[in-house]
């Protein structure tokens, strides 16, 4: 298994587990409150949607030359990549207060409760529609995760069985916790996500321009460790910038 | 309309984001990037400095205003 396998199959696991654990927050808040029938067929609706959506890109996208999709699929990834990349900074400096997967869940469960009762279809729509949003939103970028790696990979199979793991690992944890999954450190995997994202974007994008790598895909390693270094020296400065100054004695 | 508004403003958010200028500085770099290798010049270091460059451009603005 080649080193680009591997980080693929890692990111599309990891990508996969973060959007996933947001995804049962939502789904959990909303059931524990209003009930599990409705928002368990919301959940089930947006599942539905995403495998129609894999359905018609995956076979979709293999029609494209690859020098093409892997300039198009880099951008894409760059541009995502680095919101993810971004955002982890300003939380590891201070700047954003970090995700608290249990703050969400109690707001999730305020809202579900104050919400009022509106029956359509024979469902609460409330708990139809949140669900059926939240796991639709969080699955899309896990689509758009899974389908741009293994596309310029040409390893959609592995990609998916990343995401695929993460999903019986999220779900499974969910059940036995039968609670928010506060303990993951949410935080510190989108900063890994963030990076793995940019790094992928910056190898394919390149590729995709015309650029031949010097070490081939040894050189993926050498991206993520300079990006990831640069990020580290920004996380420094920024928290150096942050700091209170020392309030000089009065002379 | 409302909902081709939210569609696109969905779509927007989803792959520029907050700051739109590292979105076109990407471009502007892949562009030049593709430019220079089919000028003959194997320009692989072009596209991680400027991601470097414009992440670093970014939160510098960010954190300007919340500083």
């Amino acid at each position: 298994m080649s080193t680009s396998t591997i980080l693929v199959v890692a990111g599309s696991f990891l990508a996969s587990a973060v959007e996933m654990v947001e995804a049962l927050t939502i789904v959990l808040g909303v059931g524990i409150v209003r009930g599990w029938r409705s928002t368990l067929i919301g959940v089930g609706a947006a599942l539905i949607v995403l495998a129609g959506l894999v359905a018609a890109l995956g076979p979709a996208l293999t029609v494209v030359p690859i020098e093409t999709l892997r300039l198009v699929v880099g951008a894409l990834l760059l541009a995502f990549g680095l919101q993810w990349l971004r955002k982890a900074v300003l939380r590891s400096s201070g700047y954003m207060p970090h995700h608290d997967e249990d703050a969400a869940f109690r707001r999730q469960r305020e809202q579900a409760a104050q919400a009022g009762h509106e029956e359509r279809a024979g469902l609460d729509w409330y708990s139809f529609t949140v669900s059926f949003k939240g796991v639709l939103l969080e699955g899309l970028e896990v689509v758009f995760i899974v389908i741009s790696f293994g596309t310029a990979q040409n390893q959609t199979g592995l990609a998916a069985a990343g995401a695929a793991v993460a999903f019986v690992v999220v779900v499974g944890a969910g059940i036995l916790a039968r609670g928010p999954l506060e303990r993951v450190p949410e935080n510190t995997i989108k900063y890994a996500v963030g990076l793995l994202l940019t790094s992928f974007g910056c190898f394919w994008g390149a590729e995709g321009a015309g650029v031949d790598w010097p070490g081939d895909e040894l050189s993926l390693l050498a991206v993520i460790a300079f990006i990831g270094a640069s990020s580290f020296v920004l996380v420094r400065l920024l928290r150096r910038r942050l700091s209170p100054r020392p309030v000089e004695a009065p002379a | 309309m409302k909902y081709i508004r939210s569609f696109a403003l969905f779509w927007w958010n989803f792959i520029v984001g907050d700051d739109w200028r590292v979105a076109a500085g990407l471009a502007v770099a892949l562009g030049l990037t593709s430019l220079l290798t089919h000028e003959g010049v194997n320009a692989w270091w072009l596209l991680p400095v400027a991601v470097v460059l414009l992440l670093a451009g970014s939160l510098w603005r960010e954190t300007r205003r919340a500083s």
